[in-house]
C-alpha cells in the first residue's frame, strides 16, 4: 500500500493539509478549503503527479454520522464483518472529519502514472462555500452543479451554479440527510 | 436569445446587397423522435450552423443515491440494476465489488470469472445497442434490426444465467446469485458466431458506406485534451487516441489474466467512436471466450452427496412435523428457478465469509442454521454492516468508469452511496462537442455520446 501521493501532498502543503489516510489503498488527504485550488493545480501540474483526470466530485453530509435511527427492535445485532487477513486493515479509518457537516470529495486519477488520490474537504453549515475548480477542469462544471443541487454546497467563481438534476423551483436539498425520503414537492411546469 | 444582425451575401458585389438575419434558438427534446432517452437540447443556430447549445437534463431522475441510504447493501442491487439498464451486470459487479471492498472480503476466483463473463456479454450488447441505434438515426434501419437481433441473442445468454433479460440483479455482496449453467460455453459459441456474423454484416454495410462515412466522419470531433479536462472515459475517450481503460491500467476482477487488447482512434470523432465500439465487441467476445477457457472448478451437476434429495417445499413440511432425521442427512433439491445456486454450486461462486455473503438456497430452506444466517443477512434492521471507512471503486463499464463511492457508520445500510456515472462527463461535454457543427451533425453526434437516461441522471 503506496503512501507516496499523501507524502508529497503533505510535505508541499503541510499548512493546508489537516489529516491523511490510505484506507482500503485508497489515498486521501484531507484538506482545508483555502488550499483547494493550490493543492489542485499543483496534482494537475506537477510532472511527477499529472492529475489530469478529475474523476468525480461529490459530498457526504456527515450530520447523523453514526446515530442513525435503528430501523428494527433487533437493530443492534447486526454482524459486524472485519476484513480477512488477505486485505490489510493497518491503516483504519479516521472518521468523519471533525465539527464540519459537510465533506466534499473531489476523486483524482493520472492517466500518465496511473495513481489515484482523494482529496476531502470539511465543510461547516455555517459557510457552505468554496472555491470552483472550474477553471483547471470543465468536468468540474456539471459536477459542481450536483454538488450544489443536492447539497446546497456554493462553489465560488463557477460560470454556471443552477441545478442540474432537480428543477429550479424545488425547495431544499434532497441528499441533504435532514431532507425526508417520502418527501413530496409539487413539480411545476417548463421553466420557458 | 435572439438577436439580429445583418450579414454581407455576396462580399464580392460592391451593391453590399444586405440581408436580415437573426439566430433561431431550436429547442429538442425532453421527448423528440431523434433522442434515444428523455434530454433537452436548446441549440442556438446561425442558419444551419450550432452557435452555442444547453443541455438539459435530470428528466428521470429517481433518487438512486437517496433510495440506496435507505435499504441494507443488498437492497441496493436491484437499484443498480436501472442505472444502465442496457448493461445490469456491470453496475451490479462494481457495486458488489465496492462494497467487497468496504468490508474487506474476497470472493472465489471462480465468482471473479463469472462476473467478467457476464460483463463482457453486457458490453457486447450496449455497445451494439449505441451503434445500431446511431446507424439506424442515420437512415439504416437494417443494421439496427440486425444487431438488436444479435442484441437478442446475447440476453438470452443473460437470461440462462441469470433469468432475466435486463433487470438481472445476479451479484450478491460476496458472490452470485447462482453459477453458470452446465456447459454455458456451447450457447456462447453459438451466439458469439451469430454476433460476429452480424458484425461482420453490418461492418460490410456501414463502415464504407458513402452516406454513413459522410455523417460520420470529422464530425463530433473532441480533442484528447479536452475530453480529459471533461472528465470523459471509455471508449469516447479511447477514439481520441488516448489509451485510458480500467480494465488495463486499474485491473480489477480477473482481467489482468485475460489477454485482450485496447483499441484506440486517433481523431476523436464519431467515425473512430463508431470503430472503437466495433473492435471493442470483438475483444470482449475474445476475453469471454478466454475466461470460460480458464474458469476454475467447473459447474458440479448433480449434488449427489448424500443420494437424498427432497423438494425444499417437502422438506420445510417435514420439518414442520418434526421428521429431523431425514433432513439432517439429505439435501434440499432447489426449484428450477434457483437452479445454480445449491450448495456445491455455491462454495465455488460465494465468498466463504458468512456474515457477508447469503447461504445457499437449499440451507436457507433446509436447517437452522442456513435459515438464521439468511435472517440475519436479510431482515430489516440486521443485515450486513461493514466497518467504518470510504472507498471508491471503478470498473470500466460500457459508457467508460462506472465508480462507486461508498461511505459506511457500521450501520445496516450504506451512509452514502455515490455513483460516478460515465455517461455524465460525456453529456456535459456535448456543447463542446456540437458547437460548430451542422443542425444533421447532432443525431450521429448524440447517437455516439451513447447516452443512458438511468445512469446519467440516476
Amino acid at each position: 500500500m503506496s503512501k507516496a501521493l499523501i507524502q508529497t501532498v503533505t510535505d508541499q502543503f503541510p499548512d493546508a493539509v489537516i489529516a491523511s489516510h490510505a484506507y482500503r489503498g485508497d489515498q486521501t488527504v484531507v484538506l482545508q478549503r483555502d488550499g483547494l485550488v493550490d493543492v489542485a493545480s499543483y496534482l494537475k501540474q506537477q510532472p511527477d503527479l499529472q492529475m489530469n483526470l478529475l474523476v468525480d466530485v461529490t459530498a457526504v453530509d456527515y450530520s447523523v454520522f453514526g446515530k442513525q435511527p435503528a430501523t428494527a427492535f433487533f437493530a443492534s445485532s447486526g454482524v459486524q464483518v472485519r476484513p480477512t487477513s488477505g486485505i490489510p486493515d493497518g491503516d483504519p479509518w479516521p472518521g468523519p472529519p471533525a465539527e464540519a457537516r459537510f465533506a466534499v470529495v473531489y476523486h483524482f486519477y493520472s492517466t500518465v502514472h496511473k495513481h489515484r488520490l482523494r482529496l476531502v474537504i470539511p465543510i461547516e453549515e455555517s459557510d457552505t462555500e468554496l472555491d470552483s475548480l472550474t477553471p483547471l477542469w470543465s468536468a468540474a462544471d456539471w459536477l459542481e452543479r450536483e454538488v450544489w443541487d443536492m447539497y446546497g454546497i456554493r462553489f465560488r467563481g463557477h460560470p454556471n451554479l443552477k441545478r442540474i438534476l432537480m428543477y429550479e423551483e424545488f425547495k431544499g436539498h434532497p441528499l441533504r440527510k435532514d431532507y425526508p425520503v417520502n418527501k413530496r414537492q409539487p413539480l411545476i411546469g417548463p421553466i420557458n | 436569445m435572439e438577436t439580429d444582425k445583418t450579414i454581407n451575401t455576396d462580399a464580392t458585389s460592391e451593391s453590399s446587397q444586405e440581408l436580415q438575419t437573426r439566430d433561431m434558438m431550436l429547442n429538442v427534446g425532453p421527448a423528440h423522435p431523434a433522442m434515444h432517452g428523455i434530454v433537452r437540447i436548446v441549440i442556438d443556430l446561425n442558419g444551419e450552423q450550432i452557435e452555442h447549445t444547453d443541455v438539459e437534463i435530470g428528466y428521470l431522475h429517481r433518487g438512486f443515491e437517496k433510495m440506496s441510504e435507505q435499504v441494507d447493501y443488498n437492497g441496493v442491487i436491484p437499484y443498480t440494476d436501472r442505472l444502465n439498464y442496457v448493461s445490469p451486470l456491470i453496475n451490479n459487479m462494481g457495486y458488489c465489488m465496492a462494497v467487497e471492498k468496504l468490508v474487506g472480503i474476497s470472493v472465489p476466483a471462480r465468482c471473479h470469472y463469472i462476473r467478467v463473463i457476464l460483463s463482457e456479454i453486457s458490453r457486447i450488447g450496449d455497445h451494439l445497442t449505441c451503434v445500431g441505434a446511431t446507424a439506424m438515426e442515420l437512415g439504416a434501419f437494417t443494421v439496427f434490426l440486425y444487431m438488436i437481433k444479435a442484441r437478442e441473442y446475447l440476453w438470452e445468454l443473460v437470461e440462462k444465467v441469470t433469468g432475466a433479460r435486463m433487470t438481472v440483479s445476479y451479484c450478491r455482496v460476496g458472490g452470485l446469485k447462482a453459477d453458470l449453467p452446465a456447459d454455458f460455453s456451447e450457447p456462447c459459441a453459438e451466439v458469439f458466431k451469430e454476433v460476429r456474423k452480424v458484425i461482420a454484416e453490418s461492418d460490410k454495410l456501414l463502415t464504407r458506406n458513402r452516406i454513413f462515412v459522410d455523417r460520420m466522419d470529422g464530425t463530433g470531433i473532441i480533442t484528447a485534451e479536452e475530453a480529459i479536462s471533461y472528465g470523459i472515459t471509455g471508449p469516447f475517450l479511447r477514439a481520441t487516441g488516448e489509451e485510458y481503460d480500467v480494465r488495463k491500467d486499474c485491473p480489477y476482477a480477473v482481467y489482468d489474466q485475460l489477454p485482450f487488447d485496447v483499441p484506440v482512434g486517433t481523431r476523436g470523432d464519431n467515425m473512430d467512436r463508431y470503430l472503437v465500439r466495433m473492435e471493442e465487441m470483438e475483444q470482449s467476445m475474445q476475453i469471454v471466450e478466454a475466461a470460460l477457457r480458464d474458469i476454475p472448478g467447473g459447474a458440479v451437476l448433480v449434488n449427489s452427496e448424500t443420494g437424498r434429495e427432497i423438494p425444499a417445499a417437502e422438506m420445510v413440511d417435514l420439518a414442520k412435523m418434526g421428521e429431523i432425521e431425514s433432513i439432517s442427512g439429505g439435501c434440499a433439491v432447489a426449484g428450477p428457478t434457483l437452479e445454480g445456486s445449491s450448495g456445491p454450486h455455491h462454495l465455488s461462486i460465494a465468498s466463504d465469509e458468512k456474515r457477508v455473503s447469503l447461504p445457499a438456497k437449499e440451507d436457507a430452506y433446509g436447517n437452522i442454521e442456513g435459515l438464521m444466517r439468511q435472517f440475519k443477512l436479510v431482515m430489516m434492521g440486521h443485515g450486513l454492516r461493514p466497518p467504518e471507512g470510504e472507498v471508491y471503486f471503478p470498473v470500466e463499464g460500457a459508457n467508460g468508469e462506472l465508480g462507486f463511492y461508498i461511505v459506511s457508520d457500521a450501520a445496516g445500510q450504506a451512509y452514502r452511496v455515490r455513483v460516478r456515472p460515465p455517461c455524465f462527463a460525456i453529456m456535459s461535454a456535448l456543447p463542446l462537442l456540437l458547437q460548430g457543427d451542422m443542425i444533421a451533425d447532432i443525431i450521429p453526434t448524440f447517437g455516439s455520446v451513447n447516452m443512458i437516461g438511468g445512469e446519467l441522471d440516476r
